[in-house]
């Protein structure tokens, strides 16, 4: 009876090794472990054997038992393992179709660009002001050091609605409206962007663009807190290695005036086409606040200091993207307003 | 301006290349745009004269001639009809080059050998406007006694360079050779030298002869006359005559060349009137007359309006101030004794008088900023030795100067802690002095600090700050440290509209839509695309006097109709599907002589579809998706609830297809499609849906507060129901009815299906609800939540005669 058993077990086995399924397997199992099964036939024969005989052999029919067990449950975690495997193997997809179309518009470069210009002035503790696009000639002009009849005023050929009121030509006049809000009080720092509208159209001009205006007045500003703010702005704006250089100017509302270069963002310096092969770029006009521009608005110009500059958002966009003709920026060609 | 490095050198000792030069200057604030070599390419050409000219066995248009070059004689052929013999030419020999590239080359001509060419200016790199016609068609034809058999280059100037100045407006002094070999001579340490004309003289004097007065005085501060008898008109000398071109001023004459010669030498406007045509000798400097008209030396007739400043002899206006003479006292050839002329005149009179006659000439130019008032009587001394020197006439005894003022020098205090206060460095007095004496100005120390004076050539120095500029100019801004201010820290702060702008500007992109940056002038027919009546306030513009084009010249009250233009400029490149949006600002007129009100709008315009795909149909950009993308702003900025109320009035819009959109009983804006007719006159063969909101009623609406509602704690339960109701009735009052009847219990209401069509009467439409009921405190039964929807269906018969769908 104890080698009918173990030829069982061996038996048993042999099957179970040869099922390519968990149903064959679980056929195997009632075969010989289930109520009716082969084992249980077997152990129904125990009454003829002796007293003595009959515990040996039930344990080996333990034995026979827990070694079929411990193999079918092998044996059914290979099988479900199998089974996961095709089933995922058979789920794939191609992961290289196209994606769902989310709906993705954009910020258009020059907006894109100012606010990241705005950023980096935000950080520098610069509050953002606004003035209108539509001023006098006072606020444009006057205010600024420009007196009517000043050969100064053919830097910017202005339109015109009346003989007082223009479309402004820069974003200056901010400044003067800001001082006269804040004075006494200081110190004014501001930043102030805007359109602004000159009678010239072609690749490099347009009758409208943007500028940024950047102003702070406080006691013991000086050209050195200049040059290191838009030092640090064209670092933040065109990469950590950008050098900048300041060349002496002219602009009727600062004097000192500079003019300021960055190293070109297309060579670094070393001359290209988009530089003109000098290896510097003019990105904006700078210089102290002069004393009457302070004066008339209201700060005594011996105690109180200030720089301004100002900067075309269109240049700085079109150095950042490469974009050739500045056109492009108010044709808003949708192939072209993806690009950003 | 354009400076000729080899003129700087007669008035300072240079020894860096001129593009060394251009840099050191740009880097001091005269910005040199270019240099530029003056003949440049032009190598072997050589003066030569002609012994010959014979004609051409072959050909008619040719002829033969033999030119003798110093060491040789050489047979050229030429089609030229300008040479005669004797004629002194500029000749290109074998392995020459000229301007343009071309190499001469030894060549046979019809079968007769030619060994070089006969060069025109053009060929040698001269810019024909600054030649006469007759030289700009022909072979050049040097002066009589010019060198035979040297480089024709030198003998014509052309191994010079020419910087071409960039000046800012305030350096009018730089609008001179010495003005900027003053320049030069401080950047390099180098002494600068000023010319003092000395010349011999005739007996007779000029005052007496010359009666000059000045009327108004406030617009001609000095006049200085000088007279030159025996005058005797013919051609400058080359090198003047270079010169002249090189700055890009055609040579005339003697008289008129040395007029223009000083005036770009020194910076002072001269001009020549011819003596003997002057009524009794006698110059009134005064305001024009009503009714005084002058032949200006252009030809030109001009009518005169009182004000402007005229130079006039008895018999009325010779010449306009300061901006160009008069015919009836021109140079001529028959022309025996001159005035010469310089004056002082009033930069602002010269520069409204050249404005409103549109003239504008090298000496309005210079008088508008400001000429050295102090060098009126060098100029004209220079300008009679040049004449003397030249043989070209003879120059009577001294001036007549007659100038309403004493000159003087203004002194303006420089204190060298001053300067480091400004410019946050410290440059020594000593430094800053150097630096001050070296721009010619003369310095004076007080106690530490310098007393400054300003000669009178720097009109554009005033103030303490104007010398800080010239010495941190020159010291080198380079020098400065880069720093950051100090002081009471700030915090850097967006207003809340500007705050608002950066949000609305990415829900918006983030929404499907793209921004656009339009101008702020339109073309005044826009609204007439817009379809508006003739009184719709929106054509209530503000005009631009000057505008540029048409296209431009009204500042827009409404953004639409640049939206329009977008969309139709890609529809004809045939980009015809797409979603814009616009942040801008419109003007609202209050009169001519006020600013308007700048209103700021926020619009969107949309055509064709979202972008399907393999697994995606497209989403038609229509009402439904602007009316979307404007809920989910709303939602974003958290505004009070906005109404959308049908609007079919308005002439823009399609009237079944628009609302306007009202929030606490304020109108905010319009939304819908576009008019037929709209589109029609656009030319848009698609549909086009838009929107115009106030922004700042927007930003009225926006922030409100965010409460928090606690998360349900019992399950909720989920019913559909589904009613037919009649198509015409706005799907708003069945939501406000189903929520009226759902009560406190309702959480939240759907609408997931409208259907008509086959099993739906005609007129009515299937209309399916997502209920959901919840309740704070317990869980719901499902009895309860049928009673509940039928109560809503109920409501929903009662209301609108809905009848349930199952």
């Amino acid at each position: 009876m104890k080698d009918k058993l173990h030829e069982l077990g061996e038996q048993a086995r042999g099957k179970m090794a040869e099922a390519g399924s968990l149903e064959e397997l679980n056929e195997i199992r009632v075969r010989f472990l289930g109520k009716k099964g082969e084992l249980t036939r077997i152990l129904r024969g125990m009454g003829s054997l002796s007293a003595e005989e009959r515990p040996r052999v039930g344990q080996v029919a333990n034995e026979v038992r827990a070694a079929l067990e411990e193999e079918l449950a092998v044996r059914s975690a290979s099988l479900k393992e199998l089974v996961r495997e095709q089933k995922l193997r058979s789920e794939g997809i191609d992961v290289t179709l196209p994606g769902s179309p989310g709906q993705r518009g954009g910020i258009h470069p020059l907006n894109a660009v100012l606010e990241e210009i705005q950023d980096i002035f935000l950080g520098l503790g610069y509050s953002i002001a606004e003035g209108p696009e539509i001023e006098t000639d006072y606020y444009n002009f006057e205010a600024l050091n420009l007196p009517k009849d000043h050969p100064a005023r053919d830097m910017q050929d202005t339109f015109f609605i009346s003989g007082e009121i223009l479309l402004r030509t820069q974003t200056s006049p901010v400044q003067v409206r800001t001082m006269e809000k804040t004075a006494p009080e200081l110190p004014v720092k501001i930043i102030a962007p805007g359109k602004v509208y000159r009678r010239d159209d072609d690749a490099t001009h347009s009758p409208m663009f943007n500028q940024v205006e950047g102003l702070a007045v406080d006691r013991r500003i000086t050209f050195s807190d200049l040059k290191g703010t838009l030092a640090h702005f064209a670092r933040e704006m065109f990469g950590g290695k950008t050098i900048t250089r300041f060349r002496p100017s002219y602009f009727p509302f600062t004097e000192p005036s500079a003019e300021v270069d960055v190293s070109c963002v297309m060579c670094g310096g070393k001359g290209c086409r988009v530089c003109s092969h000098t290896g510097w770029l003019e990105i904006l006009g700078s210089g102290m606040v002069h004393p009457r521009v302070l004066e008339v608005s209201g700060y005594n110009s011996e105690d109180v200091t200030g720089f301004a500059f100002g900067m075309g958002i269109e240049r700085i966009a079109m150095l950042k993207y490469g974009i050739d003709d500045m056109r492009l920026l108010f044709e808003n060609d949708l192939r072209f307003l993806r690009q950003f | 301006m354009k400076v000729s490095y080899k003129w700087l050198q007669e008035f300072v000792n240079i020894d860096i290349s001129p593009r060394e030069l251009a840099d050191r200057l740009t880097l001091a604030g005269i910005t040199v745009e270019g240099v530029k070599e003056t003949g440049e390419g032009v190598s072997k050409v050589i003066t030569g004269q002609i012994d010959s000219i014979s004609r051409h066995p072959n050909a008619d248009k040719l002829v033969v001639t033999s030119v003798n070059i110093g060491t040789e004689k050489l047979q050229i052929v030429t089609a030229a009809t300008n040479v005669r013999e004797g004629d002194i030419i500029p000749v290109a020999v074998e392995g020459a080059k000229l301007a343009s590239g071309l190499a001469i080359k030894r060549a046979k001509l019809r079968g007769v050998e030619s060994r070089g060419m006969m060069c025109s200016g053009q060929e040698l790199g001269i810019d024909p406007k600054t030649m006469s016609a007759e030289q700009a068609s022909g072979i050049m034809i040097l002066p009589p006694g010019a060198r035979i058999g040297e480089d024709a280059k030198e003998i014509l100037g052309l191994d010079d360079y020419i910087l071409e100045l960039d000046l800012t407006p305030n350096r009018g002094d730089c609008l001179s050779i010495i003005g900027v070999a003053r320049e030069v001579a401080a950047l390099l340490g180098k002494p600068f030298r000023l010319p003092q004309p000395s010349f011999g003289e005739l007996d007779e004097k000029t005052e007496g002869q010359v009666k000059v007065d000045i009327l108004d005085r406030d617009l001609c501060r000095r006049f200085v006359g000088r007279l030159i008898k025996n005058v005797r008109i013919g051609s400058s000398p080359l090198w003047m005559q270079q010169r002249l071109r090189a700055a890009g001023m055609r040579p005339i004459n003697n008289i008129v060349d040395v007029t223009n010669y000083v005036m770009l030498e020194l910076g002072q406007p001269m001009h020549a009137f011819d003596y003997n045509l002057l009524q009794d000798g006698h110059i009134i400097v005064r305001r024009v007359r009503e009714g005084e008209k002058i032949i200006t030396l252009d030809g030109a007739a001009r009518d005169l309006t009182p004000g402007m400043l005229a130079i006039t002899d008895p018999s009325g206006p010779i010449a306009i101030a300061g901006v160009m003479g008069g015919q009836s006292t021109e140079v001529t050839d028959k022309t025996e004794s001159i005035l010469l002329e310089s004056a002082f005149f009033n930069p602002v009179s010269v520069r409204r008088t050249s404005k409103a006659l549109g003239l504008r000439s090298e000496a309005s130019l210079r008088f508008e900023k400001g000429i050295d008032i102090g060098g009126c009587a060098r100029a004209a001394d220079r300008a009679a030795q040049l004449i003397v020197e030249m043989g070209s006439g003879e120059a009577s005894a001294g001036r007549v100067d007659r100038t309403s003022e004493t000159i003087t020098e203004r002194v303006v205090q420089f204190r060298p802690s001053r300067a480091s206060y400004v410019l946050g460095v410290d440059i020594p007095g000593e430094t800053a002095r150097d630096i001050l004496t070296s721009l010619q100005f003369k310095v004076q120390d007080a106690n530490g600090d310098l007393l400054v004076t300003i000669p009178t050539h720097r009109v554009d120095v005033s103030l303490e700050v104007d010398l800080i500029e010239e010495v941190a100019r020159m010291y080198g801004y380079d020098k400065a440290p880069e720093t950051l201010p100090f002081g009471k820290s700030t915090g850097g702060m967006k207003t809340i509209e500007q705050a608002y702008t950066t949000r609305v500007r990415s829900q918006l992109a983030a929404s499907g839509l793209f921004e656009v940056m339009t101008y702020s002038f339109v073309h005044p027919r826009v609204f007439d695309l817009m379809n508006l009546p003739a009184g719709s306030p929106y054509r209530n513009t503000l005009n631009i006097q000057n505008p540029l084009s048409e296209e431009h010249s009204v500042m827009r009250t409404m953004l639409l109709p640049c939206l329009m233009e977008v969309l139709v400029r890609n529809y004809n490149r045939r980009v015809q599907n797409g979603a814009v949006f616009e942040m801008g600002r419109v003007f609202v007129t209050r009169g001519l002589d006020t600013q308007p009100e700048e209103k700021t709008i926020l619009a969107a315009a949309a055509m064709g579809c979202a972008p399907g795909s393999w697994n995606l149909a497209p989403a038609a950009f229509d009402y439904y998706y602007l009316k979307g993308v404007l809920e989910n702003l709303f939602s974003a900025l958290r505004t009070a609830p906005v109404t959308f109320r049908p609007e079919s009035a308005d002439p823009s819009f399609h009237p079944g297809r628009t609302a306007v959109l009202e929030a606490d009983g304020v109108r905010l804006g319009i939304l819908g499609e576009l008019h037929p007719d709209v589109l029609e006159k656009y030319e848009l063969p698609v549909k086009v849906t838009a929107f115009e909101l106030d922004f700042n009623q927007l930003l009225a609406l926006s922030g409100q507060p965010a409460d928090f509602i606690p998360l349900p704690k019992y399950p909720g339960i989920e019913r559909d129901l589904a009613v037919l109701v009649k198509k015409d009735i706005p799907a708003e009052g069945i939501f406000a009815a189903i929520r009226e009847a759902g009560g406190k219990l309702l959480s939240d209401v759907s609408l997931f299906d409208i259907y008509s069509g086959e099993q739906v009467p005609d007129g009515m439409q299937s209309m399916a609800f997502s209920l959901k009921f919840q309740a704070v405190d317990r869980t719901l039964t499902d009895a309860e939540a049928v009673e509940m929807t039928n109560a809503i269906a109920g409501a929903l018969a009662g209301k609108f005669g809905a009848e349930l769908r199952s």
